[in-house]
């Protein structure tokens, strides 16, 4: 169960063009900054915005086919769990819709809920679940009526950061037993790495990149990618082991490239010194001290110069090079930390 | 309590609280106690509550009926002079109800619009009377209903749309349990209301004992012949609107 999708929308100075396939069983993460257009491509996808282009299911046209037709299941960000019906309630709220008997219909939302480990909660009100178990019968409910598409919008979004790990591998194994296409929009990195079998990456309405998870981390193609995944990343033109970069500045590189290419490297390959130092690096630039922020266990300056760049140091370097704003600094990257990759 | 009200707002205050307790406790003190069970169960009392029970309940089921979906229609539907159109059901809250009581024999009555074209006449008749209560008491039901309407999510029906529900399924299943609250506090608005109508009634319905003398009128008649008895039948609608306070405090007392 395939899903094409070219979908063309224009409103109140958005511009939403997008275009990508999701294969049957494959799991797709439709990864962007806030107000890129994910959700609303999610909503084109259920039938719930009308848009131009075309929606293909299994090479059926969905176009002018309502709602209620598509047989595509949502979760929504936060759910949406019918207040007034009990867990299982919400979960036969769709077979019931198919026409099944109230009987059939019970029977079948109690065993989905017995797969998803909620068999306790049968007749609990949403409102008393936890988040973790009411995204478990958000999902439920909608593989109960077996979509041919699942949609999730940012499903762990709405989880607090204690829970989210289990909860995020839970979802990663309930996902992997639908045999349909499903698309997951997020702006977590990781909940896209983790979830999905394939990335695409929004920005401002439109696909910039697509590929597997190793992929994207490897190849960033745009700013936003490479600050997600922790790379310093620029464009530039490569002659004779060498790039000259579009922003300004110049980077040896190990990779045999030519012609436009991109070239990244992760902070901590960046060493800074006070003074020009002599020997093995080949790249050493000036650059001038920007802002300074605590990153996990590491310290990461923020450096104008051509180019501009990220570092990661360790406290204790922080303290000797005296970090403020303005200060004058060398950095200096070794070519072999470079990965140089065509445009 | 809050040391932020001015000393000067303390009086004004309080004496609007006496203008508007001190009647009621009139109405109790006065009241002629020790013969209020046999006056209770007298025939003219009891004929003229239940003819205002049995036509404030139809005028209720007839608001629910129209009221619900004329309600839906103004909080869902798009149209042109929305606006105006929600300014006219409401206007019936503002509109003295006299003028209602005139305007409804013009269409309802022998030579009104429909009546002299179907030849009949809802004038002065019991089914007038719930007609005449209906008018006054519908915009409290659509008001109510149309408000939860707007203050629901909507994105649940969207769910549920998803989920395979028609337009009709979401509305019974989804839509209408969601404003439930809402839907009830109306409906009992809404009765309250149809029960004390007094002016529209009057004038559409007229005064008949037993058919549409109902017991705002029997209170207005009755003190002039029998003040004692238009007292007991106003202790009578002072409980009832008590009862429906007690019924809503969790809505507006809370």
């Amino acid at each position: 169960m395939s899903l094409v999708a070219r979908i063309r929308l224009q409103r109140n100075g958005f511009r939403l063009d997008a275009e990508f396939e999701v294969a049957g069983g494959e799991v797709v993460a439709l990864l962007g900054p806030n107000g890129a257009g994910k959700t609303t491509v999610l909503r084109v996808l259920a039938g719930l915005v009308p848009a131009a282009g075309e929606v293909r299911l299994d090479g059926v046209d969905l176009h002018g086919v309502p709602v209620e037709r598509r047989r595509v299941g949502l979760v929504f960000q936060d759910y949406l769990l019918f207040p007034h019906l009990s867990t299982v309630d919400n979960v036969a709220f769709g077979l019931r819709c198919q026409g099944l008997g109230r009987a059939e219909a019970h029977r079948t939302a109690l065993e989905w809920l017995a797969r998803m480990d909620l068999t306790g909660h049968a007749l609990a009100k949403p409102a008393t679940l936890s988040g973790g178990q009411a995204q478990r019968v958000a999902l439920a409910r909608a593989l109960a009526v077996q979509p041919r598409l699942l949609l999730l919008d940012e499903p762990l979004a709405a989880l607090d950061a204690g829970t989210r790990l289990t909860i995020r591998a839970g979802l990663r194994h309930h996902l992997s037993g639908f045999a349909g296409a499903t698309v997951l929009v997020t702006h977590d990195p990781l909940d896209a790495m983790v979830l999905a079998d394939r990335i695409v990456v929004l920005e401002a309405g439109t696909v910039v990149q697509t590929g597997t998870p190793p992929e994207i981390t490897r190849q960033p193609r745009t700013d936003y990618v490479a600050r997600l995944v922790g790379l310093n990343l620029y464009r530039g033109r490569a002659r004779e082991g060498a790039v000259e970069l579009t922003g300004g500045g110049r980077l040896s590189v190990e990779d045999p490239v030519s012609g436009n290419v991109f070239v990244a490297f992760p902070p901590a390959a960046v060493a800074l010194y006070v003074d020009r130092p002599a020997g093995s690096p080949r790249n050493v630039w000036p650059v001038r001290v920007g802002g300074v922020e605590r990153y996990g266990d590491r310290i990461r300056v923020q450096l104008e110069g051509a180019p501009t760049v990220v570092a990661d140091v360790t406290p204790a370097a922080a303290a000797e090079l005296d970090l403020a704003p303005g200060k004058g600094l060398w950095a200096a990257v070794k070519a072999t930390e470079t990965h140089a990759y065509p445009d | 309590m809050r040391r932020s009200v001015p000393p000067l707002l303390w009086a004004p205050g309080l004496l609007g609280l006496a203008f508007l307790v001190l009647p009621l406790v009139a109405l109790v003190l006065r009241a002629p106690w020790a013969t209020l069970p046999g006056r209770l169960v007298e025939p003219g009392v009891l004929t003229a509550l239940r003819l205002s029970v049995t036509t404030a309940s139809a005028a209720t089921v007839l608001a629910v009926l129209v009221g619900v979906p004329l309600a839906v229609l103004l909080a869902r539907v798009e149209f042109p002079g929305r606006r105006l159109v929600r300014a006219l059901v409401t206007l019936p809250l503002v509109l003295p109800p006299v003028v209602g009581g005139v305007a409804l024999l013009l269409v309802f009555g022998r030579r009104g619009v429909i009546g002299s074209w179907a030849g009949f006449s809802l004038a002065f008749t019991t089914a007038g009377v719930v007609l005449a209560e209906a008018f006054v008491a519908l915009p409290f039901l659509v008001v109510s209903v149309e408000g939860a309407l707007r203050a629901a999510d909507r994105r649940y029906e969207e769910a549920a749309a998803t989920l395979g529900a028609t337009r009709w399924t979401v509305f019974r299943r989804v839509t209408l349990p969601m404003v439930a609250p809402g839907l009830a506090a109306g409906t009992v608005l809404c009765w309250a209301r149809a029960l004390g109508e007094f002016g529209a009634t009057i004038t559409f319905a007229g005064n008949f004992p037993g058919r549409t003398q109902t017991m705002p009128i029997a209170v207005y008649l009755a003190l002039e012949s029998d003040p004692d008895a238009a007292i007991v039948l106003s202790l009578v609608l002072l409980a009832v609107s008590v009862a429906i306070l007690v019924t809503l405090r969790d809505r507006w007392l809370g």
